[in-house]
């Protein structure tokens, strides 16, 4: 357990259960989450990895004062990524499912969630606990949230009866958005995350220079300290534009007791067309460091207790550009509905990592280990959905 | 330090804030927010397609937190 954190917690807590007491004005009810249906289908493909599935999320409220919700969610996923090819893997398949509910209590201006998520893999189950307190006030221009939330995981191993691991993460988040103008909004959030226990991948290895022959390599296992700490804060803000069009933007700053620093920005322009269309077009940057204990290549076996290879802890860039385009459908055919919309949503990511070889050519004989050319790989997301409101 | 700046933060802001319930009033009436109820003005308008994209970023990212969802397993090896 890191101090900085702990103590950075608790200076929020003050600052928090200060605010709270200290509002004294409120104006105007909060009010319950839409009633809303969505079917969306979602994929994933890149990297020589395809994820795809369902995600069906229902919402339904009860004399405009409770609020239930559930989600139903599955990956697919098919792979044969650089990382099983390096560790001699072939490609594998499985299916990860995850079950959400969610209850959200309205009283007054205050609104108070629960939520609970199982998510289960052949070799990995995660429950999480969710609670969270949202407050309207100050002429419900503003809005303070505070969340906790506790996810205990049981890590296992395909072909390894023996091997069980267990982590555990709490999250602490504290956000606040603000009506600045009558065309402008704004939030900031912050969120700490407190991980503890096993927490590298079970499948991934760091690789060394092989004593017998230089020119290539030889895998051993990677370890990762039992604990992780970190810190995001992202600054959310979105204006209505002269026209009847919005521009959003995000910048978010991250760091960790790991030594990974990052940051995404992201800007997003909303274009409606008529009553039925809606265009949004995206562009999203995102880089960080590495972590203090990674490394493409070691010398030797054991070379460092604390090692690393996984490339999302290398550094690298990721950028996304994406469009979506949403139909509202006439109400005359689906009249049992308020409103009902079809969407599409399409994004182009690229990753391009600066310390993360491609030990692939290597593998061939192509180039002595450590010599190979930097990774890089594309994906295609898409995000397919229709949404019902009621 | 610390000791000093943690009374004088809370000091602050709950000055700041019995200050401004008092005295300065909203200034966005109900009636003008037309505009900020139009739903393009939603930070995040498809709750199920931000949690999908979210999770995506999260797994194939080292950054996590203040992104409103993410969790589970992820199927990233």
């Amino acid at each position: 357990m890191v101090p900085l954190s702990n103590s950075r917690r608790w200076t929020l807590a003050g600052v928090l259960a200060t605010l709270w007491l200290a509002l004294a004005a409120a104006t105007q009810a909060a009010v319950l989450p839409e009633d809303r249906l969505d079917v969306l289908y979602h994929s994933f493909d890149g990297g020589g990895v395809t994820i795809d599935g369902p995600s069906i999320l229902v919402r339904k409220d009860f004399a405009s004062t409770v609020s239930v919700s559930a989600n139903y969610y599955v990956d697919m996923i098919s792979s044969a990524s650089i990382d099983v090819e390096v560790s001699g893997a072939s490609r594998y398949t499985e299916e990860r499912t995850e079950y959400s509910v969610g209850v959200d209590y309205l009283r007054d201006r205050t609104l108070m969630s629960l939520s609970y998520t199982n998510s289960t893999e052949n070799d990995f189950e995660a429950d999480t606990y969710g609670i969270s307190v949202s407050q309207e006030f100050f002429g419900a221009m503003t809005t303070l949230t505070m969340g906790f939330s506790q996810g205990d995981n049981v890590i296992k191993r395909r072909n390894d009866d023996n091997f069980e691991r267990e982590s555990r993460g709490r999250r602490y988040s504290v956000g606040i958005s603000q009506v600045l103008t009558k065309n402008w909004m704004a939030s900031i959030g912050i969120e700490s995350v407190i991980d503890e226990g096993y927490l590298q991948n079970p499948y991934r290895f760091v690789r060394f220079i092989n004593p017998a022959n230089p020119a290539e390599y030889s895998l051993e296992e990677e370890n990762y300290p039992d604990t992780r700490n970190s810190d995001a804060l992202a600054i959310r803000s979105i204006y209505y534009l002269p026209y009847r069009a919005a521009l959003r933007g995000e910048y978010r700053n991250y760091s960790d007791n790991w030594g990974v620093q990052g940051e995404n920005f992201e800007l997003r322009y909303i274009h409606p067309v008529g009553q039925s269309w809606v265009f949004e077009a995206k562009a999203r940057l995102y880089d960080q460091t590495q972590a203090d204990f990674y490394q493409d290549i070691f010398q030797f076996a054991g070379e460092k207790t604390l090692r690393a290879r996984d490339k999302e802890l290398s550094t690298y860039t990721t950028t996304s550009l994406g469009i979506g385009i949403s139909y509202q459908i006439r109400s005359s055919y689906l009249s049992v509905f308020d409103k009902s919309t079809i969407n599409l949503f399409w994004d182009f990511m690229q990753f391009d990592y600066d310390n993360f070889r491609d030990a692939r050519e290597s593998l061939n004989g192509d180039v002595p280990a450590g010599q190979e050319s930097m990774y890089n790989f594309d994906a295609n997301v898409i995000r397919f959905f229709i949404s019902f409101w009621y | 330090m610390k000791r000093v700046i943690r009374p004088l933060l809370l000091l602050a802001t709950a000055a700041v804030f019995n200050t401004g319930c008092s005295s300065i009033e909203p200034w966005v009436k109900p009636y003008e927010r037309q505009r900020l109820s139009d739903p393009i003005m939603a930070l995040e308008a498809h709750p199920a397609s931000t949690k999908y994209i979210n999770h995506v970023y999260e797994a194939r990212e080292a950054a996590r937190g203040a992104e409103g969802s993410g969790g589970g397993g992820c199927g990233c090896n």
